[in-house]
């Protein structure tokens, strides 16, 4: 290995493992303020890809009836739990959410699916339309059973992922898509090229992760997200609903989802169920992290990047092998480093 | 009208009652306080109260059944609870705990520093530590800024679960007199407390809790000199 070639492999890990940063940072988003470990993350942004794949092709994402089947369930929990409650005040606001605003989403994109729009708006409404996926699900799946064990959040999440690939092979078909890429400029740092997409990619993700920092110490909102993460009752006896941080995190994590399924939509060929080795490899980032550091989960999704990243060029069948033979005596490390994480997240 | 009217209410934990149909009041602008021995059920009380307790009964708070509503809805009507483990947000600054204590009024930012600056006005402690993690303060430093945090919803019913709870006599003292300048101030207060008393002196009335039941009730004066009392919870020593 020559260090031009070392130098190519650790540009192209960063950017593999700058996508993983944002998919982790939304992994330790979410568990922080719901101790839910969203296995489903790597599916989100797999149909974001997707999205993007059917609208470039002029064609009906799969994503629509995703959308309004999972609106028209929530909407029915949600009124039945209003009902039993008697609290018939809120019926308005949970129709607005939970039905009138996916659906509205959905029928946009449903209007609008003919006619071939120019990329950038072509991503917005890819993005727009997974938003709703990942808080309806928390809706349908979590919130009956917000007060389960943290092991037993987990299983629900390993069943959910399974049951959004199945939904994803209906949807979406067993095709896989690979999108325009986003810029075809090629730059050159003494004789090693850098690709226009890379230095995207890197860029995207620095953005989000700044935006994610000053959301978290400088918005009233941030805080209050913060402040359920450690504390549930606290936040409760400040007035701070569990369940509407819980949406607000959720509604980021799809944002992060989304837009590393955009970026990593034109480097690698996407099938429906593409997102667990996805998923998988950036929530090694986030135990890395301890799934409560954003700075050492970050630190940890690079490295997961940069692994595979030499570890393809070394072999590339062995690829994902050698990634996950290095890694599990890293987690064993990181597990002795960060025993107190369970009760930090009890407290 | 009482403030606060609990009515019949029960907490169950499984099988075991820790409270038995439980009746109280708060009068507008009074100092009511609960004191009984450990495991009493006070605190399941409160809880109950706040709406983090299931039970049963009514909670008439300002001539509304808040029963059925959740606990954000009852915060919002500035009814708010410290909370014996105090809850307080470990991992963010003193500053911070301030700010989110008025999460749930939606006032200008402006009102809300003005009101911060009274709570450091309050506590001079809690000012030099305004940057300091929540996690990191002193047992004492903590109830301050448990009591701080709470003040700044500007309630209108403040209960209180053993303020004094773990406090040095001088700091006790200290902070029954904010409670009673609470007072002054038109907060109405539910007071819990082992140090029964330093409660009967601050308190306008008093009800005496024993294994999930009232079972004395009456002005703050007259349990104080009540000779059954005195022998349990006074420590035996009349005063006068
Ligand atoms: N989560 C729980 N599960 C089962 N029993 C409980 C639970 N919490 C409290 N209890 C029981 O309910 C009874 C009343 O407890 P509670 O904390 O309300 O008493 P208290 O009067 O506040 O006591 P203290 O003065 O020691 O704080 C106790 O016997 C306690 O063991
Ligand atoms: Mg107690």
């Amino acid at each position: 290995m020559t260090p031009d070639i070392a130098a190519i492999l650790a540009l192209d890990g960063i950017a593999t493992g700058a996508i993983y940063v944002l998919m982790a940072l939304g992994f330790v988003l979410i568990f922080a303020v719901t101790r839910v470990v969203f296995v489903p993350f790597g599916d989100i942004a797999a149909f974001t890809a997707l999205t993007l794949a059917a609208l470039e092709l002029g064609r009906l994402p799969g994503t629509v009836g995703l959308v309004i089947g999972l609106a028209v369930l929530a909407t029915l929990m949600e009124l039945y739990s209003i009902l039993r409650a008697g609290s018939y005040e809120r019926i308005p606001r949970a129709l607005l959410f939970y039905l009138v605003l996916p659906v509205a989403i959905a029928g946009l994109v449903w209007i609008t699916s003919g006619t071939l729009w120019p990329m950038p708006f072509r991503i917005a409404l890819a993005l727009l339309l997974i938003l709703p996926v990942a808080p309806l699900l928390d809706r349908i799946v979590y919130r009956p059973i917000a007060d389960a064990s943290v092991l037993l959040l987990l299983t629900v999440s390993v069943a959910l992922h399974f049951a959004l690939v199945g939904l994803g092979l209906l949807f979406f078909g067993p095709d896989g898509a690979r999108t325009e890429s986003l810029t075809d400029a090629m730059f050159m740092l003494g004789n090693i090229p850098i690709s226009g997409q890379t230095i995207l990619i890197v860029v995207a993700a620095a953005i989000f992760c700044g935006l994610l920092y000053l959301f978290f110490d400088f918005t009233l909102l941030g805080k209050a997200l913060h402040a359920t993460a450690l504390n549930r009752t606290g936040a409760r006896l400040m007035g701070i609903r569990p369940e509407r941080s819980g949406t607000i995190a959720y509604l980021a994590g799809s944002v992060l989802a989304g837009v590393s399924g955009i970026l990593i939509a034109p480097v690698n060929t996407i099938f429906y169920d593409s997102g667990f080795l996805l998923g998988l490899k950036a929530f090694v980032g986030a135990i890395i992290g301890g799934l409560i550091s954003f700075p050492v989960t970050a630190i940890g999704s690079i490295f997961v990047g940069l692994l595979e990243s030499f570890a393809s060029f070394q072999s590339s069948a062995f690829k994902e092998v050698i990634v996950f033979s290095v890694l599990i005596p890293v987690l064993l490390w990181r597990s002795y480093t960060f025993q107190h994480t369970e009760e930090d997240m009890d407290e | 009208m009482p403030l606060l009217a609990i009515d019949n209410v029960s907490v169950s934990y499984g099988k075991a009652e820790a409270v038995r149909d439980v009746s109280l009041q708060v009068e507008k602008g009074q100092i009511v306080t609960v004191i009984g021995p450990n495991g009493a059920g006070k605190t399941s009380l409160l809880m109950a109260a706040i709406g983090l307790l299931r039970s049963t009964g009514r909670i008439i708070y300002d001539g509304r059944d808040i029963s059925r509503l959740e606990t954000e809805e009852r915060i919002e009507m500035g009814f708010c609870l410290v909370p014996e483990r105090r809850e307080l947000f470990s991992d963010l600054s003193v500053y911070d705990n301030l700010r989110l204590g008025a999460y749930s009024r939606r006032a200008a930012s402006g009102e809300i520093k003005d009101d911060i600056a009274q709570v450091f006005d309050r506590f001079p402690r809690l000012l030099e530590r305004r940057n300091q993690m929540a996690g990191t303060l002193s047992g004492g430093e903590r109830q301050m800024l448990a009591l701080g945090r709470a003040l700044m919803a500007r309630p209108r019913l403040l209960m209180l679960d053993e303020p004094s709870l773990g406090l040095a006599p001088l700091i006790t003292r200290e902070i029954f007199r904010i409670i009673a300048s609470l007072r002054d101030l038109g907060v109405s207060i539910l007071l819990v407390e082992q140090n029964a008393r330093a409660a009967l002196e601050t308190a306008d009335f008093g009800y005496v809790m024993e294994t999930g039941e009232i079972v004395h009730s009456g002005s703050a004066d007259a349990l104080m000199h009540d000779p059954r009392l005195i022998a349990t919870y006074m420590g035996g020593s009349e005063v006068s």
